[in-house]
């Protein structure tokens, strides 16, 4: 079929269209599943359509590529467990970083073979080829980390920013030697350091500092996709991508933020691994209260608003359904209950409001930091389960602190706090939690799943 | 004057699409960021467009470049269905109302 230039951009015009009113569908739950089907659509479109592209000859390896893929992509996308989102989003990063290489390589023979190589798109295929580089391996190093396949604690060496320097400067001058003097070498090497890159970049980022890197590989495939689309002038990959990394970019801030990190001490890494037991002893030393599931029953019913702190510890002990059942038998008693969310309570953004959502708590009992904090006053129990750091006040009150200035949730500014927990383990950064030692805390020891459901059957059911 | 490079063209796109990116992600709920990044996922795949072209090519040079588009529309493909799929699982969470 021969259709003109003017009528593709008019269809990716519309395709623009439809990934904006997907992501406009995502300011509300009741809107978003609608924006969801609207990007599915736009995604149609542009396959569809660039299938009948007149410079699409050959048929069969494409529609094995899309089938193989539509195969694998479904099966995963149906069994993945909503603890284990963070890798999926990682994994998937990495192909489409690895996607972008492959493509700038493609695009580089085409143009070369039909003589319409330019000192232009020798540029656009390096870069989109080294950005798609190391957010391949960049994904691949987050993947292991979050699937515990690598060590959550950050690798650090001596030299280690001078490394990545001498790299990156490696990796200009072979873009620079590539874009002059068309070198095939250059452009294999100038990918080969890029995918070492990738790997050195992510390595000395801790388990802690997780979100933040999958916001920004989340950015980086973006803007792969972005550089694809200057390689192909094709002006719907530049729209897409940068919507997608500016999505990236925003997260990061909002990540970092939360964590009071800035971006650029998070790059640099070799902050928080898995928590320290050191302080073990100096909290034994210092006493903290603990209280039985039978005193938290009986605080508990005699509430008229309850506050749970969900944390990722929740997510670990898969208590996620006790807690719901614990909410269903407090609600039933006329009991007011909210969720506190703190932007970092799971292992990406917003990844405790997706488990909630999963164990079937309504979403407008869930609440973020800053709509509820105002209510923990009010609070006659605030019990938070599996969180730790977000709600030490010494990120307040203690300038030495290394939480000292991130947002908090005010659980400690309730009547009464409890926190569940297995042992006096520290939080993912380290640190001793002062709330342990509050006049109003009390512990309740054990594991989050059966203290939930202790509490349900000491409360005698929903009933 | 002379027609306006097509270079330009798509770095004016790009500015443009950089601000209404930075207007409507920040419109996102955060109780939505993770299906936002699922969504973000499966849409950055459209550079599969790229890869048809790469797998669909009609040249005469060896059908390795051909192959070589297979993996990437293959991967791309994983993307598209994949963040879609887990997108929609995710969202219809949300959507489950109290009784």
């Amino acid at each position: 079929m021969n259709l003109s230039i003017d009528f593709y951009w008019a269809v990716y015009g519309v395709a623009s269209l439809l990934f904006f009113l997907g992501l406009k569908g995502l300011s509300s739950p009741r809107t978003a599943v609608r924006g969801n089907f609207f990007a599915m659509l736009g995604m149609a479109l542009a396959v569809i359509f660039t299938l009948l592209h007149p410079s699409v000859e050959n048929y069969t390896w494409i529609i094995a590529g899309l089938l193989c893929g539509a195969v694998v992509g479904t099966m995963v996308a149906l069994k993945i467990k909503m603890t284990s989102m963070p890798e999926l989003v990682a994994a998937l990063h990495s192909f489409v970083g690895l996607s972008a290489v492959l493509v700038a390589f493609g695009a580089y023979f085409i143009h070369s073979w039909d003589g319409e190589l330019t000192r232009i798109l020798m540029a656009e295929t390096g870069i989109g080829s080294f950005i798609g580089a190391i957010t391949f391996t960049g994904s691949v190093i987050a993947f292991g980390k979050l699937r515990g396949l690598l060590s959550g604690n950050p690798v650090t060496f001596c030299g280690q920013h001078l490394l990545n320097l001498i790299l990156a400067l490696a990796m200009l001058g072979f873009s620079v030697d590539f874009i002059l003097f068309d070198h095939l070498w250059s452009f294999v090497i100038l990918t080969a350091i890029a995918f070492l890159l990738g790997v050195t970049l992510i390595i000395p980022i801790g388990g802690a500092d997780m979100p933040v890197v999958v916001s920004m590989l989340n950015s980086y495939s973006g803007w792969a996709a972005v550089a694809t689309g200057f390689t192909l002038n094709n002006p719907l990959l530049i729209l897409t991508g940068a919507f997608v990394g500016s999505s990236g970019a925003i997260l990061s801030y909002i990540m970092c933020k939360a964590m009071n990190r800035s971006f650029f001490s998070v790059i640099l890494g070799g902050f928080g691994g898995e928590g320290e037991e050191s302080v073990a002893s100096s909290a034994a030393r210092k006493g903290v209260k603990s209280a039985s599931v039978e005193d938290l029953a009986f605080m508990l019913e005699n509430s008229s608003k309850v506050i749970v702190v969900p944390g990722y510890g929740m997510a670990v002990a898969q208590a996620q359904y006790a807690v719901k059942d614990l909410y269903d038998c407090l609600t039933a008693r006329g009991i007011e209950v909210k969720f506190a969310v703190h932007p970092v309570a799971g292992r990406m953004p917003g990844h405790m409001n997706v488990l909630l959502a999963e164990s079937e708590i309504p979403y407008d009992s869930v609440a973020e930091l800053e709509d509820i904090n105002s209510e923990f006053p009010s609070t006659d129990v605030a019990f938070v389960i599996g969180a730790n750091d977000v709600v030490n006040p010494a990120a307040k009150t203690d300038k030495s602190s290394p939480l000292y200035g991130m947002p908090i949730l005010d659980a400690y500014k309730a009547k009464h706090v409890f926190i569940s927990k297995r042992s006096m383990r520290a939080g993912y950064a380290g640190v001793e939690n002062e709330l342990f030692f509050y006049d109003n805390a009390a512990l309740v020891f054990g594991d989050a799943k059966e203290t939930c459901q202790a509490l349900v059957a000491a409360l005698g059911g929903s009933g | 004057m002379a027609d306006l490079s097509t270079l330009t063209i798509l770095l004016y796109v790009l500015g443009l699409a950089c601000i209404v990116g930075y207007y409507v992600i920040w419109g996102v709920t955060a109780a939505l960021h993770t299906p936002l990044m699922a969504v973000t996922n499966a849409i950055s795949a459209i550079i599969v467009v790229g890869a048809i072209l790469v797998s669909g090519w009609g040249g005469e040079h060896g059908v390795w470049i051909n192959i070589l588009g297979f993996f990437a529309v293959f991967l791309a493909s994983i993307n598209i269905f994949g963040g879609f799929v887990v997108t929609n699982r995710m969202l219809s969470m949300f959507r489950k109302k109290k009784q």
